[in-house]
């Protein structure tokens, strides 16, 4: 009975690498250090497979299946191509080889999560570090629209408020946490300091953050649900730690205000390092996301939400964007590879997908394979095939072959090298 | 397929081949002594220049930090769209070119060999993936050991033993090829936000000095006899006055031996912006003349330009303190980006202008290093691409170094500083053809240990460039015809395949990645893999398991064997 030390765990942006896993007859029945999310799919992993190659719903064999693909796109004047984060770096790189050859758009979903924080850093910049460099060093945390104890559930042990490092030996002790939410969310039991902040209101309490480190009075009683006197002093917490860090996620990124609060942030935090060190960290959601926003930049120099209908490629978020796209009814075939854009897309960007000729990869049934016209099972990444994956902070780790797909089923990689073959033929 | 290139002049400088019109063969993929002509492709080169490919020994063209440059820099992009072509994928190019696009353009300028010089350890992988997305060229990166952890505790310790254990170590892990080190504890200070400030100077929570990691590194490399020397940014990088840095640098190594068969110990990078006198920006001067006084009377020293370029660039470094500095001096888009127990890095981009009078004295420095330094065999061409300038720029560097007429027409048009605060219009030497190949191909080859590279010899791999230019009948008036032969080769071959016609590429080979295995002692290995052990546990946030790169990273792939303890 095989058990696997030091697994990956592809469920989220904190890839925990620790994880041992036991596996009998090609089933997983047992995990070790995986939290609860980590685990319950890890076991679940069997369920909801998709059996077969379908189009329109009915089995069909592999070559017939990709050639429909195939010819879907090459027919095709506006083809889509989406998803790319719950998978691994090798199949992200073939999407976008398709995309050129097709001239299609290709995008993923950092679009509809952390696309704001992209937007600022390429306006700004950024002060980040990787999380071993939080666990070692940081004495002052600050979450900010972020739930680890929800979302990435072993990011305090690991990595950041309870973790014990080099010159933080005493783990939690060591540190003061701070978390800003709009509502209490269960942070708040984790942390010395829990800010509620009026909806809406987060970017103008970071710019009262940093009007006063920049040493600027507050002549108002409050600041966004803020007391005066709260903010001076976390003010001067800031400025007066060793080493601070802020990760975000989605209430600062797809709240009011978007990529101008991050552009707020990154300022306080450049501000900041003028006094102490401090860093800036997303929170990143889909376990690759990263990846595909490294792995685009480096083939096309843009990250996410790019156009190569011109031969080259083209960026620019807003208008090659897949909810975009899709939304204006102008994408005309698209395909799907590791993600759900039709259970979480807005809904006229769904209903689009349904109007067109989809074709989704995916190892899993879900509401995208349920509208697609073509359906390819492939094999999980980090379960039934290796790769490459980048970790939140941008650390590249290999994923893990476990146990062997179902017959017949390919990586996603290898489907999409079919693909492409037949595109070319 | 086998080649003959017939008819040309060869500059071969390894075989002291001068200019001399002689054929080149090439069978399955090495130069060989002759062909018959019946069994071969013939390729006329008369009246053109041949010469071993290009050889760039310091180019950051692959992982997080220029990946971070091309996140920070759409606008950067957009003056460069590169489209597809029949064999070739689609990109960007101008300062933080798209992988595909910066392979194509070196092998366009005749370039086969590119390293990249600052890897992170922990980005290892990220490396060989964007190098394994840079086709044509023959690669290899250097990772970063300044401020590891590892080095500044065995240096601390004083345990050279342990020092080189962790060195092989971390070669194999990160499939590396020279030991890399940058603003050495400089890094590491900058994560409390702090700097050191010259060779003596104490790193923030080691109790060693820059002096102690310099020398120890150089020591180690030496002994266990790796095939490049320590490759080093140094100190104050960036910082008026600094030359004196650079100076005690080089005398720091003057006593460590090299490794035998070879003089030298030292290698500094991209010097230009380390060669600053005067004691703030409005007293700058060039530094470069006592720098080069004193490379003529040393041996132990190697060095590189750093050469800039007047346009819109992006600059990264392993120096997090220096691009916050230059964040501050410009006001410009700032990334820093540490990474733990090792390394760190910052983006910043930059423009220099002519009529800026630091940026007219830099321009001059770069090139009265290479003019100042007789000889060419210790003095590399790089703009530290994309520091002092994108490596597209090149053929413009040949040309003000062929040139001092290229010199003096860019000098007319800049800031009065070039004229007034350096030596260069005082300078009448002119590179000829040799003196280029030297400095582009067969020195940058021999300083790296790269015996297969850099010359044309029987056993060299079978690289080539043809530059459409006539040396017989060329002169230093006549620069801009030299920019654009070297701009666009005629023919490049990498591995005996024709890979550029007419500075088209027309096939896309994926070159092989070098790297250096270093047997370790066993029980050296087992005192080391204890402390590492300990140390990941502790303080890393990966495996130490899943720490080294795997053979699937590094598809086509040289291993240099090197015996590090007798
Ligand atoms: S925190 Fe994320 S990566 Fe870690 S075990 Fe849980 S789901 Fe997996
Ligand atoms: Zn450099």
């Amino acid at each position: 009975m095989p058990v696997y030390r030091s697994v990956v765990c592809p469920f989220c942006g904190c890839l925990c690498d620790d994880l041992e896993i036991t596996v009998e007859d090609n089933r997983i029945v047992k995990v070790r250090n995986g939290c609860a999310i980590s685990t319950s799919k890890f076991l679940h992993h069997h369920e909801n497979r998709v059996e077969n190659p379908l189009i329109d719903g009915k089995p069909v064999a592999l070559e017939e299946a990709v050639k429909e693909a195939a010819e879907i796109l090459k027919s095709a004047r506006r083809p889509l191509i989406y998803g790319l984060s719950s998978t691994e770096c090798g199949a992200i790189a073939k999407a976008i080889e398709l995309a050129e050859l097709i001239g299609g758009v290709v995008d993923n979903t950092a679009s509809v999560c952390h696309g704001p924080t992209i937007l600022a850093l390429q306006t700004l910049g950024e002060s980040k570090c990787t999380l071993g460099t939080v666990r070692n060093r940081a004495d002052l945390i600050i979450y900010w629209g972020c739930n680890p104890l929800e979302a990435h559930i072993r990011h305090l042990t690991r990595y950041s408020a309870m973790a014990r490092g080099l010159y933080t030996s005493g783990g939690r002790k060591d540190r003061y946490v701070v978390a800003v939410d709009v509502r209490e969310t269960r942070m708040k039991r984790v942390a010395d300091l829990f800010l509620k902040v009026n909806p809406g209101g987060d970017y103008e309490l970071l710019s009262a953050l940093r009007a006063v480190v920049r040493g600027y009075g507050l002549d108002v009683d409050e600041v966004s649900g803020v007391p005066r006197d709260v903010i001076l002093e976390l003010a001067e917490r800031m400025k007066k730690s060793r080493f601070g860090a802020i990760f975000f996620g989605l209430g600062l990124t797809q709240s009011e205000g978007r990529h101008m609060n991050i552009e707020a942030a990154i300022g306080l935090v450049a501000d900041l390092n003028h006094h102490t060190k401090f860093v800036l960290i997303p929170m990143r959601g889909h376990y690759n996301v990263a990846g595909a926003n490294t792995v685009t930049t480096w083939q096309t120099g843009y990250p996410y939400a790019v156009d190569f209908s011109r031969g080259y490629p083209r960026y620019n978020p807003g208008e090659y964007t897949a909810v975009d796209l899709l939304a204006r009814g102008e994408a005309d075939a698209a395909l799907i590879i590791a993600s759900d854009p039709a259970a979480h897309l807005p809904y006229k960007a769904a209903r689009r997908l349904a109007e067109i000729p989809t074709i989704v990869l995916d190892p899993k049934r879900s509401m995208t394979s349920m509208i697609s016209r073509v359906v390819i099972p492939t094999a999980a990444a980090g379960i039934e095939a290796e790769g490459t994956a980048y970790r939140m902070d941008g650390i590249p780790i290999r994923l893990k072959k476990l146990m062997e797909p179902p017959e017949g089923v390919l990586p996603d990689a290898e489907v999409l090298s079919l693909i492409i073959e037949e595109v070319m033929r | 397929m086998n080649l003959i290139i017939k008819g040309g002049y060869v500059y071969d400088p390894i075989n002291k081949v001068n200019g001399e019109k002689m054929d080149i063969y090439i069978k399955d993929g090495k130069i060989v002594e002759e062909l018959p002509e019946h069994k071969a492709k013939v390729i006329d080169a008369s009246g053109m220049v041949v010469m071993p490919g290009g050889v760039d020994l310091h180019s950051h063209i692959a992982g997080s930090k220029i990946n971070l440059g091309r996140l920070l820099r759409p606008e950067d992009h957009r003056k460069d769209p590169v489209p597809r072509t029949r064999v070739t994928r689609a990109g960007v190019g101008y300062s933080c070119p798209s992988t595909y696009i910066a392979g194509y353009r070196y092998a366009q300028m005749g370039y086969t060999t590119v390293m990249e010089p600052a890897m992170p350890p922990l980005g290892a992988r990220h490396v060989h993936e964007e190098l394994n997305d840079t086709p044509i060229v023959d690669k290899s990166a250097y990772p970063l050991f300044g401020n590891n952890y590892f080095v500044l505790k065995y240096v601390r310790e004083g345990d050279l033993e342990m020092l080189k254990a962790f060195i092989a170590w971390l070669m194999r892990a990160t499939r590396g090829y020279a030991i890399k080190i940058v603003n050495p504890g400089g890094v590491e200070s900058w994560k409390w936000g702090k700097n050191v400030d010259g060779l003596d100077d104490t790193v923030e929570g080691f109790d060693v000095t820059p002096r102690q990691i310099i020398t120890s590194l150089a020591r180690a490399n030496e002994e266990l006899g790796l095939p490049h020397t320590i490759h080093l940014h140094c100190n104050n990088l960036g910082v008026p006055g600094n030359y004196q840095t650079t100076l005690e640098t080089m005398r720091a190594v003057e006593d460590v031996k090299p490794k035998e068969g070879r003089e030298n110990t030292l290698h500094i990078v991209h010097c230009q912006f380390n060669a600053l006198a005067g004691d703030s920006w409005a007293t700058l001067r060039s530094g470069a003349p006592e720098i080069a006084k004193y490379v003529n009377s040393h041996r132990h020293v190697t060095l590189d330009l750093g050469q800039v370029i007047f346009t819109d660039t992006t600059t990264m470094t392993g120096d997090g303190p220096w691009q916050f500095r230059l964040y501050n001096l410009t006001g410009n888009k700032w990334v820093n980006s540490d990474v733990e127990m090792e390394a760190g890095a910052g983006v910043v981009p930059y423009t220099f202008r002519k009529k800026n009078p630091v940026n007219a004295i830099q321009w001059a420095i770069g090139l009265e290093l290479a003019l100042l330094i007789y000889d060419p065999w210790r003095v590399y061409m790089t703009t530290d691409h994309p520091n002092g300038g994108p490596f597209t720029f090149y053929p413009k560097v040949i040309a003000w170094l062929m040139s001092r007429k290229a010199r003096t027409d860019t000098m007319l048009e800049i800031h009065r500083a070039a004229m007034r605060k350096t030596t260069l219009a005082d300078i009448y030497r002119e590179y000829d053809f040799y003196e280029i190949a030297i400095t582009t191909r067969a020195a940058p080859a021999k300083v790296l240990g790269l015996g297969e590279k850099g010359h044309l010899g029987p056993g060299a791999d079978g690289d080539v460039a043809i530059y459409d230019i006539n040396p017989t009948e060329w002169r230093p008036s006549m620069y801009r015809e030299v920019e654009k032969a070297f701009s666009r080769a005629k023919y490049t071959i990498k591995g005996g395949e024709i890979v550029v016609v007419d500075g088209e590429v027309v096939s896309t080979p994926l070159g092989k990645t070098y790297w250096v295995d270093v047997e370790i002692p066993e029980d050296l290995e087992g005192e080391l893999m204890k402390d590492l052990e300990e140390g990941f546990r502790n303080y890393y946030t990966i495996s130490l398991s899943n720490y080294p790169v795997e053979d699937a990273y590094l598809p086509v792939q040289r291993r240099v064997e090197v015996v590090g303890w007798r």
